[in-house]
């Protein structure tokens, strides 16, 4: 065989295994993490999780008003960052999109969308909890709102910018006032992907443990009130899984399984959407 | 539809218009001493042109010779972006539409525009054309429903479509969108229809569809129509203006510009030599 072509052969060969351990390895460890979890997930797993508080050492107990006050810390987080968010990104995609404004504020959005959790949480905690001179719900909401509306604005200026000038123009041409043809026809157009840009907030919120220790701490009990601590999920994760106890670090494997579980189906439904958009 | 179906319903439109009694001509639009700027860059260098009612005249000439830009003035697309302004008159009706003072909505109602691509918004077909009649009237369902249909029809669209409204505007075929969108200028009754290369995208039924549609169209409206497609510019139109590196070289009835033309860059363009 000529030596030049099988230098280059062995050289390739080599190059693919590299890749091949570089990947499995990788993979590996998520195949690994998910497996733990599975496993001790699972096995507590029963509709007791489902339907009570979370106990005290010792004694049975679920996730509800964990489970519960996610929800609701979530929800309300959507509620508020959502309008915010995509008020902003239309402002950036289709009034401001060549002002000095825009470059602005897309530079301080893109820092905002990286920066640590944690930071929020503890600006929160100043600018509302110390005042307060409690821990709350609303606190936590606002904590994680905070944290969705980057997402919110980026994908709602990049789904925007998307949207055909022509079709913009053919709107015009029709004598539609401005507000119509964003309202009518480019939220229309981008709407699948402006929807899964709000399901990648939820995904990335639905986690968040840092910000709400500082905000909304946490609740052993049932609690609906904003104004009052309120449990999470995350939080109690967190608590249970550091204890020494081991039905409370059983609970903190279900209490991961159900979140994983819930991004999961959050991302799977932001793909389908993103998917349905191109192929339409 | 299949080709079979279509052929025998395409008639071809004459090969050149019957030449215009000139006494009767009215000036719709006049274009005097406009010019056009893209920031720096003079696009149209001091153009003046009358556009008759109830005539097609065509915009030809090589590309970027400032032809879809002189028709985007007419109904002030290039307001959409920044450092695009125009200076001169451009009368509609006698009123300067450069004007500041001019109300941009109600003048595009007036002066319609097709473009390029088909652009069907992502609507039902119903939709696409009842959306831009409720921007400026406020009619019973019922009314809308006729005015839907008489859109459709004008637009050669209406048999074709009449079963799926509710379908999107998108599932159509490129010729049927484009008549959508006509359908979608026409329902809002603008006086003024401006058509930017509305063939280019389209095969040639849809093409002669098209054409035929333009002819039958300004019995009722003003119509000026840019063209890449010189046989089409003889086939609809009236009047022809060529253009030329942002000047007006030549302006006449088109039988007039195809056949004996007085500028040799005219002559030298309608006969393939550059362009």
């Amino acid at each position: 065989m000529n030596p030049l072509y099988g230098r280059r052969k062995r050289k390739n060969a080599i190059a693919m295994t590299l890749s091949l351990l570089a990947t499995a390895f990788g993979a590996g460890w998520l195949v690994l993490i998910l497996g733990v979890l599975l496993w001790q997930g699972f096995s507590g797993l029963s509709l007791q999780v489902f339907t009570e508080m979370t106990p005290p050492p010792g004694s049975d107990g679920g996730l509800l008003n964990a489970i519960f006050g996610s929800v609701v810390l979530t929800a309300l987080a959507v509620l508020i960052g959502t309008p915010i968010g995509i008020l902003a990104g239309t402002y950036m995609a289709e009034y401001g999109r060549h002002s000095m404004v825009t470059t602005v504020v897309r530079f301080i959005n893109d820092i905002l969308l990286s920066a640590p959790s944690i930071v929020v949480g503890l600006f929160i905690y100043e600018v509302m909890v110390a005042p307060m001179g409690h821990f709350s719900g609303i606190a936590g909401a606002v904590a994680l709102a905070v944290l969705v509306i980057p997402v919110v604005v980026r994908t709602t200026e990049d789904m925007l910018l998307l949207v055909p000038n022509p079709l913009r123009e053919a709107a015009t041409a029709l004598g539609m006032p401005r507000v119509n043809v964003i309202r009518h026809v480019c939220y229309r157009a981008a709407s699948a992907g402006m929807l899964t840009g709000v399901l990648l907030a939820i995904a990335r919120i639905s986690g968040e443990t840092a910000p709400l220790l500082f905000t909304a701490l946490n609740n052993q009990f049932w609690s609906t009130n904003l104004n009052a601590p309120m449990s999470s999920l995350p939080v109690v994760i967190f608590q249970f899984a550091l204890s020494p106890y081991a039905d409370w670090q059983k609970l903190a494997w279900t209490g991961a399984l159900i979140i994983t579980f819930t991004v999961l189906a959050l991302s799977i439904t932001a793909r389908a959407l993103a998917g349905s958009r191109k192929t339409s | 539809m299949s080709i079979a179906q279509a052929t025998p319903q395409v008639t071809t439109p004459t090969a050149v218009q019957a030449p215009v009694d000139q006494s009767k001509l009215a000036e719709k639009i006049s274009i005097r001493n406009l010019n056009f700027y893209y920031g720096d860059s003079k696009a149209l260098k001091s153009i003046s042109l009358p556009l008759y009612g109830g005539l097609v005249t065509a915009f030809i000439g090589p590309s970027g010779c400032g032809k879809s830009t002189l028709l985007r003035i007419l109904n002030r697309m290039y307001d959409l972006y920044p450092n695009q302004r125009a200076d001169g008159e451009v009368l509609l009706d006698g009123e300067n539409l450069l004007s500041p003072k001019q109300d941009l909505n109600l003048l595009r109602a007036r002066v319609g525009m097709v473009f390029q691509k088909p652009t069907p918004f992502p609507m039902t077909i119903y939709e696409n054309i009842a959306f831009g009649i409720r921007l400026y009237e406020r009619l019973p369902k019922a009314d809308i429903n006729d005015r839907v249909e008489s859109a459709l029809r004008r637009a050669a669209l209406w048999e074709e479509v009449k079963d799926k409204l509710m379908a999107n505007g998108l599932s159509l075929s490129g010729g049927q969108q484009q008549r959508l969108c006509i359908a979608r200028t026409v329902a809002v009754r603008p006086e003024v229809i401006l058509f930017d290369e509305p063939c280019s995208a389209l095969d040639p039924i849809s093409t002669a569809k098209i054409e035929e549609l333009i002819d039958e169209l300004k019995e009722d409206y003003t119509i000026a129509i840019v063209t890449h497609n010189m046989q089409q510019a003889a086939r609809v139109s009236d009047y022809t203006a060529f253009m030329y590196l942002g000047e007006l070289v030549e302006f006449g009835p088109t039988s007039k510009i195809f056949t004996t033309p007085n500028d040799p860059r005219t002559q030298d363009y309608i006969t393939g030599r550059f362009g």
